[in-house]
């Protein structure tokens, strides 16, 4: 058996020149004779060490692979020279994979298997726990199903939290002759990355757990809806929905039982606000993408009007973790109503950026310094905005507020989709805030009204206010507005982007000043 | 028979035969037809509708709404720069301003040589590596603006 050589093909790994690397690799192996298999395995997340490059030799356990990163094409002939793929001193060399510190701190249950091995491997999935919860959920009647995800306390992961059981239940209650599964994969927050991860690194997991949705609610059709800016994640789900059918994991009378699910990949097409899922539905439905009134809500008229459950990448994946580990395990993480891993993003100006997999309740202070090693610029840290381009921006007073879903509420904030954005002291909050109104201008549905104009009046207040015009009068049109937005807006997008707006003119309000 | 040598009709007649039955197929069809023939021109707006059964307002309307289908042939590269908070966080303002003038045309536009689109996203998902780009289907982390030119040069020595 030849050492193998695991080189991410994951989509920031590539952007930082992991091609370039594994090419690099082969070249230098083939030109020294030496013996290599190159993998391209998913990412681990750590993305402030990709390109991260691993060793694995014969018959080893992957937790002794030896790691190497960050490692660029022209630091390639130089570990050679060192006797890699020996393990070898040189100024890339991590030591063990398992030593790495900002890895083995985390708890890791939806990205346990991510960045260990070939992401299209089935056999590699099944080695490391994979197909074991759906495995179980077939021997199980739907009503079980469903009790073991309430019993979790699993709340959605997308953002808006909702208890995923109770989603379940609806489903499974309401009946109909077709029930649809659909997973949002239009994952649209700056400064969240994690539904790509697991795409890219662990396709099999999301398509186990939407299965699991359609055993526990009798939808036999799911369908992924995942944004078009992922041309990586697209050409993995599109292999690995083969893979899963050819296997008998997908598809008529999965693993020989009586029951029945297949999953089609959809693309989006550039529009943030099919992550809100009415407006996805419609997407899917060949419409335009715009936001329906609830109710009805869609486990009750979904898609085509039909049953649907409708859930995030990370929640169908956190399925089947409850399902192969039990809800005890999974609710015996995290804190309050806050159940399970909470899966951070740590984005923007930071450090050591990537996935973070902890149980809810560690402080923001605690991930974006010790974890994240403060700001890449090196400068004080400035802002923090959690949850996405409609969260709120933390001043340094509010980060040692826990991070779950109450203790956030409570100070206003949000935990949304796990995105933590961070700023230097270079940030200019009243430019930020006026982008939140910008943004909401580029991408609201445009059907109601507060959001549609609201948004392009917000930028023109915001514009008025930062050069001292009618200073007073504007501030306070702009907090009506704000208001307006919050009550009058259908959906979260204009109903939160007073949110970042609010939050930096009152703990910012320098900025604001010509 | 290639894409290039197929009448409008054709090309539209062969992506709906690819999706006819689908649920929402007309997505799936402009994501197809636009694949073939890099662009959605006027004239596919009225074959469309016949052969999937919708009018022409709904067809237009649709792909209208969303910023990835295009009316106009887009340049032989498509340059996207993320416009979003985890790019500003680490200077993508400054490289927004870059591009622009570096090429010389504006967000939404086509340089006159034909050869680049530049266009705004708002994120592109590599947010712990900014500031992030996309040139066609290749993202890159961490694009200052001299990382930028280098880019866009290696684009050029390629085609020639």
């Amino acid at each position: 058996m030849t050492t193998q050589v695991f080189v991410p093909m994951d989509t920031t790994a590539v952007a930082l020149g992991a091609d370039d690397v594994a090419r690099a690799i082969r070249k230098e192996a083939e030109e020294r004779g030496i013996a290599v298999e190159i993998i391209r395995n998913g990412s681990r997340g750590a993305f402030w060490l990709e390109p991260l490059v691993e060793v694995q030799t014969d018959g080893q356990d992957h937790t002794l692979r030896q790691a190497y990163g960050p490692v660029t094409e022209d630091d390639v002939a130089r570990l050679f020279d060192a006797g890699f793929p020996a393990q070898c001193d040189d100024p890339a060399a991590l030591g063990k994979i398992s030593d790495i510190q900002w890895l083995a701190r985390q708890q890791r249950l939806t990205f346990a298997r991510a960045g260990i091995t070939d992401p299209l491997s089935i056999d590699d999935y099944r080695s490391l726990g994979g197909f074991v919860g759906l495995q179980k959920a077939l021997d199980l009647p739907a009503q079980e199903i469903v009790d073991a995800i309430k019993a979790s306390g699993l709340r959605g992961r997308g953002g808006a939290a909702f208890p995923t059981g109770i989603k379940w239940q609806t489903v499974l209650d309401t009946p109909a002759e077709q029930k649809f599964v659909v997973c949002n994969a239009d994952e649209g927050d700056s400064g969240t990355f994690a539904d790509r991860l697991l795409m890219e690194a662990d396709p099999f997991q999301l398509l186990e757990g939407m299965t699991i949705a359609g055993l526990a609610t009798g939808a036999t059709q799911g369908f992924i809806y995942l944004r078009s800016e992922y041309p990586v994640a697209k050409r993995v789900l599109e292999r690995a929905i083969e893979l899963a059918e050819q296997a008998g994991w997908l598809g008529d009378n999965i693993q020989g039982s009586d029951q029945s699910f297949s999953v089609e990949l959809r693309i989006g097409a550039g529009a943030y606000i099919c992550g809100e899922e009415t407006s996805l539905l419609d997407s899917l439905e060949g419409k335009r993408g715009l936001v329906r009134y609830k109710p009805p809500l869609p486990a009750i008229k979904g898609l085509l009007g039909q049953p649907t459950v409708i859930n995030n990448v990370l929640s169908f994946a956190a399925a089947t973790t409850v399902l192969e580990k039990g809800a005890d395990f999974y609710r015996d993480f995290g804190t309050g109503r806050s159940r399970g891993t909470l899966t951070v993003q740590l984005a923007g100006n930071i450090k050591r950026g990537g996935l973070v997999e902890l149980a809810f309740g560690h402080t923001l202070r605690e991930l974006v310094e010790d974890i994240g090693g403060g700001t890449a610029s090196g400068r004080p840290l400035r802002a923090i905005q959690t949850g996405g381009p409609l969260g709120t921006y933390l001043p340094e007073s509010q980060w040692d507020v826990a991070l779950d879903y109450e203790a956030l509420a409570e100070i206003g904030g949000m935990v949304g989709h796990g995105g933590v954005v961070v700023f230097d002291d270079t940030v200019d909050m009243a430019r930020q805030a006026r982008f939140a109104m910008e943004f909401c201008a580029v991408e609201s549905c445009g059907k109601c009204t507060p959001c549609r104009v609201g948004s392009v009046r917000g930028v023109e207040v915001i514009d008025r206010i930062i050069a001292n015009d009618q200073r007073e009068a504007n501030l306070s049109l702009l907090d009506e507005l704000c208001e307006t937005m919050i009550e009058g807006s259908l959906c979260a997008m204009g109903g939160l982007t007073p949110l970042p707006v609010r939050s930096a003119l009152e703990h910012f309000p320098d900025d604001f000043r010509p | 028979m290639s894409s290039a040598a197929m009448t409008l009709e054709e090309v539209i007649e062969k992506v709906v035969g690819e999706h006819a039955g689908k649920v929402g197929a007309l997505m799936p069809v402009l994501h197809g037809v636009q694949h073939l023939m890099g662009h959605i021109p006027a004239d596919a707006i009225p074959i469309i509708a016949r052969l999937i059964g919708l009018s022409r307002a709904e067809v237009h309307g649709v792909m209208h709404f969303y910023h990835d289908f295009r009316a106009e042939p887009a340049g032989d590269h498509v340059v996207q720069i993320c416009r979003a908070e985890a790019c500003q966080a680490m200077g993508g303002q400054a490289l927004e301003s870059h591009a622009r003038r570096a090429l010389g045309v504006d967000f939404g536009e086509t340089t006159p040589d034909g050869r680049f689109t530049l266009e705004a996203v708002y994120c592109l998902g590599n947010c712990a590596c900014t500031p992030s780009i996309r040139i066609d289907d290749d993202i890159h982390a961490r694009v200052t603006p001299s990382r930028f030119d280098g880019l866009l040069s290696k684009l050029a020595e390629n085609a020639e």
